[in-house]
């Protein structure tokens, strides 16, 4: 049997400015259960995308579906209504400050549900020992390192337990042994609470490791997706540059610019 | 050549002006919208009390010693003034009514603003520059409810109590100065203070200012902080814009209700 896919975008472009798109024909289909990534270099168009998803911005042309829903027929309340649905990790976590750990994590099921204390207590319990925090419940989050507060934005993204998860950049930054954590943690997360997710990075060899699909991005367009094994053997030249991490391919090196020798002045000496 | 200057000038005249006055009317509207999404503010009050503390009570060294200050030195040069006239028992009346019609509101409100304003702008603008802001509106949360309209009310609860604070430290410290250092007769000082000193001419009006005061300055620090560019620079503009724009709104809205209030010939 096959299900309609949870997050579908179909011919979408998006400018923040009409005449500079963003985003150029953009389709896909993410399948519940599956955990994607878009990757391409950093300002291909990613985290536009991702904002998309989440309904921050509405298509120029083209129609995004979340969830079953058209985000541009939701009005603030449906768009909120929507959102109690999705988990979203941001690129530094953006963990409250001024709140410790716990209350970081208790607060969307404070903000969205009244329940008895200790309820309250043993979810977010719950969720700590998911990500391996639960003695850090007591910390602020100044007393974290960047690994440990990524863990705990992930704990909170899941305190509501959504369908959808979304990662902004999620590895950037991180020491290995964190970046390892986080790699399992985002494939364990999603396959125990039968979630989906979509992972935004430009860390493709270690997201490669886990995602099921890729869609590539270059300038505001799809150019390449498969499975990782597809990815990882494709034919196309910029994927085979940005996988492999080669300086100079379709992507120069070099920054548009004047003849090096007109630069130096080399023509009137 | 000087057409084109001057053409260039006006041009840059009319755009300054035309986006003062647009973002005057954004900065209307997040206020409306702020008021009508209060509902958070007043159902969880502890949220609203908790900002009460962080503007109003960590605020209270820096007011009730301005204040001491204040009054101790409008005691001293009141009453090398006075004195001239024979009239040094009028020192208490002196005090209290500079106090409680303008050093009380405009000077609390001054310190207000540097103290509390800067701090709530600040606080607002890192949350946005560190997503907070951004992770509070994926969590199906608004955070205009949440974390703006409790600092808004904070501010406007504390503004009315610290300025009346700062008088009553004023008047004391003019207490100590005139009547313990300078030797004026405490009776003459207190009981002239108590005939002259009208409870709905000054010190309403004084409170009155005070209210007008925190809703400006905590509205300009919320809005400032809410719309700063989300980086160090970003936040760095708005918080100096918040204590030069709440301090020059607190000088002009004092003339206007000083203007309104005190000419008509009450006295």
């Amino acid at each position: 049997m096959q299900q309609a896919p949870i997050v579908e975008i179909k011919n979408v472009s998006f400018g923040y400015d009409p005449a500079r798109p963003v985003l150029r024909d953009i389709n896909l289909a993410i399948a519940r259960g599956a955990v994607v990534g878009i990757m391409g270099q950093s300002g291909c168009g990613k985290t536009t995308l991702l904002r998309i998803i989440m309904g921050a911005y509405l298509p120029s042309q083209g129609s995004a579906r979340v969830l079953g829903q058209a985000t541009r027929e939701l009005d603030g309340a449906g768009l909120y209504a929507m959102r109690r649905k999705m988990g979203m990790l941001f690129q530094f976590g953006a963990l409250f400050t001024d709140m410790s750990v716990y209350e970081n994590v208790a607060f969307p099921l404070r903000e969205h549900a009244r329940l008895p204390a200790d309820l309250e207590h043993d979810l977010v319990m719950l969720k700590l020992q998911a990500v391996g925090l639960r003695g850090a419940a007591h910390l602020m989050p100044t007393e974290l390192s960047g690994g440990m507060a990524r863990r705990v934005a992930l704990a909170r993204s899941i305190a509501l337990d959504p369908h959808l998860i979304l990662y902004d950049e999620p590895f950037t930054g991180l020491d290995p042994i964190s970046f390892g954590v986080i790699v399992r943690l985002i494939r364990s997360l999603n396959d125990s609470l039968g979630a989906t997710s979509v992972i935004v990075t430009h860390d493709v060899q270690e997201a490669l490791d886990v995602v099921d699909y890729v869609y590539f991005m270059a300038a505001g367009r799809v150019i390449a997706q498969g499975t990782p094994d597809e990815i990882r053997a494709s034919p196309e030249p910029f994927v085979n540059q940005f996988v492999n991490g080669k300086p100079d391919g379709p992507v120069p090196f070099h920054y548009p610019a004047p003849a090096y020798a007109a630069d130096l002045e080399l023509a009137r000496a | 050549m000087e057409v084109a200057w001057l053409r260039n000038r006006l041009e840059r005249l009319g755009s300054t002006v035309t986006s003062q006055i647009w973002r005057l009317g954004y900065a209307s509207r997040f206020l409306a919208y702020l008021v009508v999404h209060s509902g958070t503010a007043a159902r969880r009050f502890r949220l609203t009390v908790a900002e009460v503390y962080f503007a109003g009570v960590l605020s209270l060294v820096i007011i009730l010693v301005s204040g001491l200050f204040v009054g101790m030195v409008l005691a001293l040069q009141g009453y090398e003034t006075l004195q001239r006239f024979g009239a040094s028992e009028s020192l208490g009346v002196l005090v209290a009514l500079s106090l409680v019609r303008e050093l009380g509101p405009v000077v609390a409100g001054l310190l207000f603003a540097s103290r509390a304003g800067s701090a709530i702008t600040a606080e607002i603008g890192l949350m946005k520059a560190t997503e907070q802001i951004s992770a509070m509106e994926m969590m199906a949360v608004d955070p205009i409810a949440r974390v703006v309209a409790p600092r808004f009310w904070g501010g406007v609860i504390s503004m009315p109590l610290l300025a009346a604070l700062f008088s009553a430290a004023g008047i004391f410290g003019g207490y100590l100065v005139g009547v313990q250092l300078i030797g004026v007769d405490a009776g003459a000082f207190w009981s002239q203070m108590q005939a002259a000193v009208d409870l709905r001419n000054d010190i309403l009006n004084g409170v009155i200012k005070s209210v007008v005061f925190g809703v400006a300055v905590t509205w300009i620090s919320v809005f400032e902080g809410y719309d700063a560019v989300p980086t160090a620079e970003g936040v760095s503009r708005a918080t100096t814009r918040t204590v030069v724009t709440s301090s020059l709104a607190i000088l002009a809205l004092d003339f206007v209700l000083t203007a309104l209030m005190f000419t008509g010939g009450n006295h």
